[in-house]
């Protein structure tokens, strides 16, 4: 059938159409879809296998907490630029909800927004799409992951309403201040937040084998590792250095329950423990997990770019090779968060040298995301935008780093707002630009209406310039010397200097908050109103605009077999300047475009 | 920007702020090439009607220089940067000087507590002599604080020195700073260490030596009475 359809060479958009006929006389004729349309609501949408729906769990509850976090940074910002006033909609703010605010915004945002938003709902609903599957290999394992992370969700979120209130120990949770409830770092929400951790891990853990399977044994025919798309490669690499750094964090967590529940004394100087420990299982994770969430935010990135600028991604194997690179590399640079934290002062050079060297492979992917640029046919929709901003931010919190890397001036900078300006730089770049991106790309595969431009314009060029007045003036304050974590910089002379640009950066951050309303209006009035999508409103080359939008329930009607890569566009010598990698072109329609 | 740093008076601040420029400079550049570079894209290749993008997929090593030269540069810059900043790392944090001026410096919720030895020049005895939130140390010589913790983590940061240390519980860590200025700098605490983490700071004061002296006699007699 498939040799069939491509006899007669016409344009692509004739043979696309022609495709999408076929499929639909398939659709009445195959069994599975009149037998699929029988499952009930409940299976349909609450307790589904089916890694599309999924997707769209992980995704509402990632906004859900996206909404928390943002409310938190909202009152940590109100309470840095008017210390002990009462906060518009809250009121005053207690010293240790600030030090819980501190805590969730940094928990929450990390764990409950950035890993669902870009590793489960993207990496569910595209994964198996782009290597042409019908499911992830292991569908019911999906769905498990995805309720065992909603069981941490609820977890969490109980953690605020227990006596003592939620973790306040930091999102880093160190102890001692996190061991004893005497030391103020929360009582039962330490417990809690211990625990919804590791119920997070375990999810995680088990989409990562789901990811792994699926890219590894579910390829369509004709899709060689080197043809995957490259967020499937990111994802994969993300995947795996999940799981490799995993295990430490989720030891040294269940020590640190059993310190505070079982007597036990691991981080108890005063009984053989040593606090010192815990640094090291947790960012033995904590760091490789920066590149759990970079990766796939750059994959995103990389795929929309290629899209919208009409080009093959410059040096696709080589940034491969940088990426898995920068995985290991990942695994040696832990330390650097420890430079003035009493470890032995004689490390920090080896960690200095391999943090400061994980910047060559990023130079690398980036230097081939600039040269896909050059000679392109940009076209400057809103996914693209925000791909060109993630890219552009992300630049900036690369050279941050550098500073950072550096321990000799890590000694003044640590633990002040210059670090918290580079994380937001490089982490918002990933989360918030390019989740964004991809809500805008893929919104219409995911829902079958196209999402308003306009409006997506708006938001965008809001979100980019409130952005930046946020967190460029906050290396100043963080050069200033103002402290993370501190509820009130008014009480410190030296930081007299700092306080107009925190008001500032306080208005800019409730800007940013504010702009987020064109988004949300033009999610919910999209998602009913929209535009009914076409199967490939961008002229896309990947398999997931190969079939409709929204795909069926096993996603392809007929496996789609690849015959190229995923970025053949703008290819010498044919008329259209894009070439699905599921399109057969035939000796004679070879010929014919010639 | 210079004027957002609060003022150094430490002999080695200049060092750290020298590496904190030598690194801005350095990465100003490449902001300005890099940034600069998709800027000129962006306006330079908008879709025009009936011109196509150039097939450039970056598989020969022809097309690859164009990534691989900077990146090498990026390498050759790395070490260098590495190599100055481990002068000045070490500077700091591994070859103190030697000094008979010692004080322990011990943070506990939510203050600052200090301990000179007494006039025998031993700790742990009775006349050792202790102030709260206050560090009395003279000008231009080195000291060294060796910093404690009597519960959880604090960090002894002294931002006009460009010094930054944690105090761990159960480990004594020394640190050494000179001051080269007389005055009074906060000493505030740079990690969560609970609910009164904000406003734990304490006060160094630097004497003229003369002036030292006299403080430490009034306290020596003080508290041996």
């Amino acid at each position: 059938m498939v040799s069939r359809k491509i006899d007669r060479f016409g344009s692509l958009d004739k043979i696309l159409k022609k495709d999408i006929e076929v499929k639909n006389v398939n659709e009445i004729a195959t069994d599975h879809h009149s037998h699929s349309d029988k499952r009930s609501f409940v299976s349909r949408y609450v307790f589904s296998t089916d890694h599309k729906v999924i997707a769209k769990q992980y995704l509402s509850l990632s906004l859900f907490w996206a909404l928390l976090g943002a409310g938190s940074a909202y009152l940590i910002r109100w309470q840095i630029a008017h210390p002990d006033t009462e906060a518009f909609g809250w009121g005053y703010i207690e010293p240790n909800v600030y030090n819980t605010l501190v805590t969730m915004h940094g928990t929450i945002m990390v764990f409950f927004v950035a890993m669902p938003l870009l590793l489960a709902a993207f990496g569910n609903f595209l994964l198996p799409l782009m290597v042409g599957a019908r499911d992830m290999a292991f569908p019911r394992l999906n769905m498990l992951s995805v309720w065992i992370f909603a069981l941490a969700s609820v977890v969490l979120f109980t953690s605020f309403f227990v006596p003592g209130g939620a973790a306040a120990a930091g999102w880093t949770g160190y102890p001692p201040l996190s061991a004893k409830n005497e030391y103020t770092g929360g009582g039962y929400g330490v417990d809690l937040w211990l625990l919804a951790l590791a119920l997070e891990f375990a999810s995680f853990l088990l989409g990562g084998i789901n990811f792994l399977t699926t890219a590894i044994n579910m390829r369509a025919p004709g899709m060689t590792l080197m043809r995957m798309p490259m967020l499937v490669w990111m994802q994969l690499i993300a995947a795996v250095v999940f799981m490799l750094s995993v295990g430490p964090t989720i030891a040294g967590a269940i020590l640190l329950l059993m310190d505070r529940n079982l007597g036990t004394t691991f981080y108890a100087p005063d009984a053989g423990g040593d606090p010192l420990l815990w640094q090291h299982l947790f960012w033995f994770f904590g760091h490789p997990e920066v590149y759990v969430i970079l990766l796939p935010g750059l994959g995103i990135t990389l795929e929309i770019i290629s899209v919208f600028a009409r080009k093959p991604i410059f040096a696709y194997r080589p940034i491969i090779y940088a990426s898995i690179i920068s995985g290991f590399l990942s695994f040696l640079v832990w330390a650097h968060h420890q430079y003035v934290s009493g470890m032995d002062p004689r490390l920090a050079m080896p960690f200095s040298i391999t943090t400061i060297i994980i910047s060559v492979p990023f130079a690398l992917v980036i230097f081939s995301i600039v040269a896909t640029l050059w000679g392109s046919s940009m076209v400057f929709t809103t996914p693209m935008l925000f791909a060109i901003g993630t890219l552009g931010v992300f630049i900036f919190g690369g050279l941050t780093g550098i500073f950072n890397g550096s321990a000799a001036v890590d000694i003044y900078i640590h633990d002040t707002y210059f670090v918290v300006a580079h994380f937001h730089y490089t982490l918002i770049s990933n989360v918030f630009f390019a989740g964004f991106g991809a809500l805008y790309f893929w919104f219409p595969k995911m829902f079958g209406r196209m999402m308003n431009e306009t409006l997506g314009k708006i938001h965008f060029w809001l979100t980019f310039a409130f952005f930046n007045l946020i967190f460029g003036p906050m290396h100043l304050v963080g050069l200033g010397g103002m402290m993370r974590r501190i509820a009130n910089p008014t009480q410190y002379d030296f930081l007299k200097p700092v306080e107009p640009l925190n008001i500032f950066i306080t208005l800019m951050a409730i800007l940013l908050i504010c702009s987020q309303i064109v988004f949300v209006i033009n999610f919910f009035w999209s998602l009913f109103a929209g535009k009914v999508a076409p199967a490939n409103p961008w002229q896309a080359n990947t398999l997931e605009w190969s079939t409709s939008s929204p795909p069926p329930h096993e996603n392809f009607d007929a496996i789609p077999v690849v015959y190229r890569g995923a970025y053949e566009y703008s290819l010498p010598g044919q008329k259209e300047d894009w070439l699905p990698q599921n399109l057969h072109v035939g000796d004679g329609a070879k010929a014919a475009l010639h | 920007m210079q004027s957002w740093f609060p003022e150094n008076v430490s002999t080695f601040g200049a060092d750290v702020d020298g590496i904190f420029w030598f690194i801005f400079y350095i990465v100003t550049i490449w902001f300005f090439l890099t940034e600069g570079l998709i800027l000129y894209f962006v306006f330079r290749y908008r879709r025009k009607p009936g011109q196509k993008a150039v097939y450039a997929a970056g598989d020969t090593w022809a097309q690859l220089a164009w990534v691989l030269v900077p990146m090498a540069i990026v390498v050759v810059l790395d070490l260098f940067i590495d190599i100055r900043s481990a002068d000045v790392w070490a500077k700091v944090k591994l070859q103190r000087p030697p000094t008979d001026f010692v004080v322990h410096g011990i943070g506990k919720q939510f203050n600052w507590e200090f301990v000179y030895p007494g006039p025998d020049g031993k700790f742990d005895t009775d006349d050792d002599i202790k102030t709260d939130n206050e560090l009395h140390v003279p000008v231009g010589k080195p000291i060294q604080v060796i910093l404690m913790s009597k519960d959880v983590i604090h960090s002894f940061f002294l931002p006009h020195f460009r010094l930054k240390q944690d105090a761990m519980p159960g480990r004594r860590i020394p640190v050494w700073f000179e001051a080269t200025k007389i005055g009074q700098f906060e000493i505030p605490c740079a990690e969560l260490c609970g609910f009164g983490h904000s406003g734990m700071k304490g006060l160094l004061v630097v004497h003229p030596p003369d002036k030292y002296q006299k403080w430490y006699q009034e306290k020596s007699t003080g508290s041996g009475a």
